[in-house]
């Protein structure tokens, strides 16, 4: 459950960017997770509401955007969509590939209310 | 990663951060900005300071994973009575609970420092760098980080060290990279333990655990040894004293390494010329378009 450690780390960041915002509450926040991360996008879910509790993101609506793992093929040159478990070019079956996506583990995007707004 | 220097943008999604394009209003009036920061920010900083502290003194850093019972503490008390004699050698143990595996180094004349983590499934580079400063650092060579065991967690946490070790003991079965290639992908290095039970356990195929790994487009080296054959830990302890060497090189070029792949190379982290920003509370560490 190290996703309780990642979501702390989370709502670090996103209290400071509010406050720099000057923000009254955070309305929706968007994550890209892709599976090589090692990250549970379930169970940052459930960790989700543990630690934003008081805080001006309590209600922030968690979107996750599941990123999918494609890998470039240095020999063929394809690019491909892989299972995290065989990293392989998925057309030739190459393995001097590049990992295009699928490692992710950011904070993608906020939507936040000022009182101004 | 880091969100200070702007690596998160890639040719993807460069579009959303250009431009005014990360910071604009939503239909609804709200304020919407695109961050692009690694989750694990916080954790990568201090992990890079880390490193730092280790690259002054041109210490090595290597960080043990594996399930629990793969024989990383057995391993590292065979490795330091082979190197004992020739390298200064210290080890962090982090464990969920007890100072035991940090006894078993010490009684082997090694310093020991036992980081026990309570319900912590992993080791992370804050945890680390306290355990640094209970250690004496100068004059030594090698720093090996023994992780929580556990094949999920440790995986996405970089501690400051410069190579991980994954360990699959033949009691484990051979489809472990299969089933946690998160943790095999980020090895430098593939330890397969335990090799003296593969006569009464046939089913593990050292070749078929290999094939896994090679699945994952890795070209780590795969080495099967046990503690029991002192003789089979030969090409481990060559490994240990060729990272050591390359460790010097790269120090002598002003360069670090990364776990996880020679593609890792960073530039040391220069102290005291402002070369290296930090990022404190307050700061702006997301991409700020300003009007």
């Amino acid at each position: 459950m190290h996703e309780l450690s990642i979501c702390l780390a989370l709502l670090d960041q996103v209290q400071d960017i509010a406050r720099d915002h000057g923000a009254t509450s955070v309305d929706r926040i968007r994550l890209h997770i892709g599976p090589l991360s090692g990250v549970e996008a379930t169970l940052i879910q459930q960790a989700y509401p543990l630690v934003a509790a008081g805080t001006l993101a309590e209600h922030a609506e968690l979107i996750i955007d599941a990123i999918p793992v494609r890998v470039y093929c240095n020999q063929c040159g394809d690019e491909t969509e892989v299972k995290p478990n065989r990293l392989l070019c998925g057309r030739c079956g190459g393995h001097h590939i590049r990992i295009v996506s699928g490692t992710e583990m950011l904070l993608a995007h906020l939507e936040m209310t000022r009182p101004d707004d | 990663m880091c969100d200070t220097c702007g690596c998160n943008i890639t040719p993807g999604n460069e579009h959303l951060v250009r431009d005014g394009g990360r910071h604009a209003l939503t239909d609804t009036g709200r304020e919407s900005v695109t961050v692009l920061a690694n989750l694990l920010d916080e954790n990568d900083h201090q992990a890079a300071h880390n490193r730092e502290h280790l690259d002054r003194r041109g210490i090595l850093a290597i960080n043990l994973m594996s399930s629990p019972g793969a024989g990383k503490t057995s391993l590292l008390e065979a490795t330091l009575g082979a190197l004992g004699p020739t390298l200064r050698i210290a080890v962090i143990e982090g464990d969920l609970e007890t100072e035991n595996d940090a006894d078993r180094i010490r009684a082997k004349g090694v310093p020991a420092v036992q980081i026990t983590t309570g319900s912590a499934c992993h080791l992370d580079a804050h945890m680390v760098h306290r355990a640094l400063h209970e250690l004496d650092l100068d004059g030594l060579d090698l720093l090996f980080i023994e992780n929580v065991g556990n094949l999920v967690c440790p995986a996405s946490f970089d501690l400051g060290h410069h190579r991980n070790v994954a360990l699959i003991s033949v009691p484990e079965g051979d489809d472990k990279p299969a089933k946690y290639p998160v943790m095999f992908r980020a090895a430098d290095l593939v330890l397969c333990t335990k090799s003296d039970l593969l006569p009464v356990l046939p089913e593990f195929q050292p070749s078929r655990a290999e094939t896994h790994l090679r699945n994952l487009a890795t070209s780590a080296p795969f080495l099967t040894l046990t503690t029991r054959e002192p003789a089979s830990l030969a090409p481990w302890l060559q490994w240990l004293h060729e990272e050591l060497a390359a460790q010097r090189a790269r120090g002598a070029r002003g360069q670090t390494i990364r776990p996880g792949g020679d593609a890792n190379l960073v530039p040391r982290l220069a102290h005291g010329n402002g070369g290296h920003q930090h990022h404190h509370h307050g700061e702006h560490g997301y991409h700020h378009h300003h009007d």
